[in-house]
C-alpha cells in the first residue's frame, strides 16, 4: 500500500517519484541555457543600444544570439525579433500583420485550435472593428483544408494564422498546403511554431512565425517574432527604437543568450530526442487504451508532435484527477473546464468534438525517463478507478 | 415546429461536469430502447461532452435546444 506523497518543495528535483510531464507549458532549463544564463548575468547587463564599451559588448552578444536563432529557423538575422514572451510575440505577429494589411482588408482567418494568445489577439481585432473567420478542424484536430481554402480566398482577408501543431493534442497541421492556399490568395500566413521549434524541420510557406524559448529548454521571458523580409507589418505598440521598432522595452539579454544556446543544443539533438520521446508517447497511447476503460485518446496517433499525448477519462472530474496525480508525484496539464481559470472546456477539445472532462495532457521532455512513464502507466488505472468509484461509476 | 417532448427530463442545472454526463449515463439504461432523455445542463462542457458520450457509448445524440432559457440536450437510447 503506497503512502500518499506529501506536497514537497517546488525545487524538489525530478526523479522516478517526482515526474514533470508538462513540457508543453514550460520545460526545465536546458544545461546549455543555464550555463549561458549564469555567464551572461555578469556580462550581459549593459544596454545593447548605447555606444560605450560595455554596451558594444552587450550588442555583440545580442547579435550572436540573434544569428544563432536565425540559423536554426533558416532566416536572416534581421528577420528575427526578440519579444518578452511567446504570448506577446503572437499578439504582435497577429495584430501587426493585420495592421500592415489594413488597406487590403480587415479579416483574420484562423483555425479553431490556435493558442489562446492568437485567439485573444483576434478578439481584440474584432473589438476594434475587424472581422474573424474561424476554420474548423476534424475529429483528430487537423484543420479542414477545403474550409481553409474558402476562407482565405474570401474578400478582404488581411492575414491567416495556423498553428504548426496543436499544443493541446499534438496533431501536426498541414501548414505547407495551407500556406500554398494562402499564397494563391495573396494572404500572408502567420504560424505559431512554439510547439515545433527545436523539434525538427519547420514547415515552409509562412511570412510570420512566432515561438517561445521556455518550450525548448530556454528560460521564460523570451519570445520569438520572425518577419520575413517584405512582409507588411505595422507595430501594434507605441514607438520604441528597440529591436528595429518591433518589440518595445529593453531585451532580457541573459535570457536571450540562454534561449539561443538551448535552441542550438536541442536543434542538434532533435531527431534522436524526437524518436525517444515519440516511442514513449506510443507506449502511453497503447497502454492507456489497454488499461483504462472508457477513455478517449485524442489527436492523430502518427502525424503528431513527438512529445505530446492527451486523453480524456469518462466520468472523472479533471481537477480531482490532476490533484490525485500530483499527490502521486505526477505533474500534468488538463483541458477540462474545472481545471481552467475560465471554467470553460478547452476550445481545442471542443472544436474536435472529443470528450473534455477527465482530460490529461502529458508532454514529455529531455529529462523524462522510461521509468517515470512506466510508473505513471502503472498507477493511472487505479487512480481513475478510485475517482470513478467515488461517484458510483 | 414541435418535437416530441422527451418522457424523461434530467435536471442537472447548476451541476458542473462531469456530473451531467454521469447522471445521463446512469439514467439512460433505465429507459426503454428508443426513448429520449432530455438533460438540462448549464455546465459549459455539457454541449461538447454529451454528444461525445453518445459517440463513445453508441447512443444517439438528438440535438440541443433551449428550455426556459436553459440549455437542453436530447439523447435517444439505441442499445
Amino acid at each position: 500500500m503506497r503512502d500518499l506523497r506529501q506536497a514537497g518543495p517546488i525545487d524538489q528535483g525530478e526523479d522516478v517519484h517526482n515526474a514533470y510531464f508538462d513540457a508543453a507549458t514550460a520545460t526545465p532549463l536546458h544545461p546549455a541555457a543555464r550555463e549561458a544564463l549564469l555567464a551572461a548575468l555578469d556580462d550581459g547587463w549593459a544596454d545593447p543600444g548605447k555606444l560605450y564599451t560595455q554596451a558594444r559588448r552587450a550588442r555583440l552578444l545580442l547579435d550572436a544570439a540573434r544569428a544563432t536563432i536565425a540559423q536554426v529557423v533558416g532566416v536572416r538575422p534581421d528577420e528575427v525579433t526578440f519579444a518578452s514572451s511567446g504570448t506577446t510575440a503572437a499578439h504582435a505577429a497577429v495584430l501587426g500583420g493585420l495592421a500592415g494589411r489594413r488597406r487590403i482588408g480587415a479579416t483574420l482567418v484562423r483555425s479553431a485550435i490556435e493558442h489562446s494568445a492568437v485567439l485573444h489577439a483576434g478578439q481584440r481585432h474584432v473589438r476594434d472593428g475587424g472581422a474573424e473567420v474561424e476554420v474548423p478542424v476534424d475529429r483528430l484536430g487537423r484543420v479542414d483544408l477545403d474550409a481553409w481554402a474558402r476562407a482565405v480566398s474570401g474578400p478582404g482577408v488581411a492575414l491567416a494564422s495556423l498553428i504548426s501543431a496543436s499544443h493541446e493534442v499534438g496533431t501536426v497541421q498541414p501548414v505547407p498546403d495551407a500556406a500554398a492556399l494562402c499564397h494563391a490568395a495573396g494572404v500572408p500566413l502567420h504560424v505559431d511554431a512554439a510547439m515545433s521549434l527545436g523539434r525538427g524541420p519547420l514547415p515552409a510557406g509562412w511570412s510570420l512565425l512566432t515561438g517561445s524559448a521556455r518550450k525548448w529548454g530556454g528560460p521564460p521571458g523570451v519570445g520569438l517574432l520572425v518577419l520575413r523580409k517584405g512582409t507588411r507589418w505595422v507595430s501594434p505598440y507605441p514607438a520604441d527604437d528597440r529591436e528595429s521598432g518591433r518589440a518595445p522595452g529593453a531585451p532580457d539579454l541573459p535570457a536571450i543568450l540562454a534561449a539561443a544556446a538551448s535552441l542550438h543544443a536541442v536543434h542538434a539533438a532533435a531527431e534522436q530526442e524526437g524518436k525517444r520521446l515519440s516511442a514513449l508517447v506510443d507506449h502511453v497511447r497503447a497502454t492507456v487504451a489497454a488499461t483504462v476503460p472508457d477513455v478517449e485518446i485524442v489527436g492523430d496517433p502518427v502525424d503528431r508532435l513527438p512529445h505530446v499525448v492527451t486523453f480524456s477519462c469518462l466520468y472523472v472530474d479533471g481537477e480531482a484527477l490532476l490533484t490525485a496525480l500530483d499527490r502521486r508525484g505526477f505533474a500534468v496539464s488538463s483541458g477540462s473546464a474545472c481545471t481552467s481559470s475560465t471554467l470553460q472546456p478547452s476550445h481545442v477539445l471542443a472544436a474536435m468534438g472529443v470528450l473534455t472532462h477527465g482530460n490529461i495532457r502529458m508532454s514529455l521532455h529531455r529529462d523524462t525517463t522510461g521509468a517515470q512513464v512506466d510508473r505513471f502507466l502503472a498507477e493511472l488505472p487505479g487512480i481513475v478507478a478510485g475517482l470513478r468509484a467515488e461517484v458510483g461509476m | 415546429m414541435t418535437e416530441q417532448t422527451p418522457a424523461d427530463v434530467l435536471d442537472c442545472l447548476g451541476r458542473r461536469c462531469p456530473l451531467p454526463v454521469i447522471a445521463l449515463a446512469r439514467h439512460l439504461p433505465t429507459v426503454p430502447v428508443g426513448a429520449v432523455v432530455r438533460v438540462l445542463a448549464d455546465d459549459p462542457a455539457a454541449a461538447v461532452d454529451i454528444p461525445a458520450w453518445c459517440r463513445m457509448r453508441a447512443q444517439q445524440y438528438v440535438g440541443a435546444s433551449s428550455v426556459d432559457g436553459s440549455p437542453a440536450f436530447d439523447v435517444r437510447r439505441l442499445s
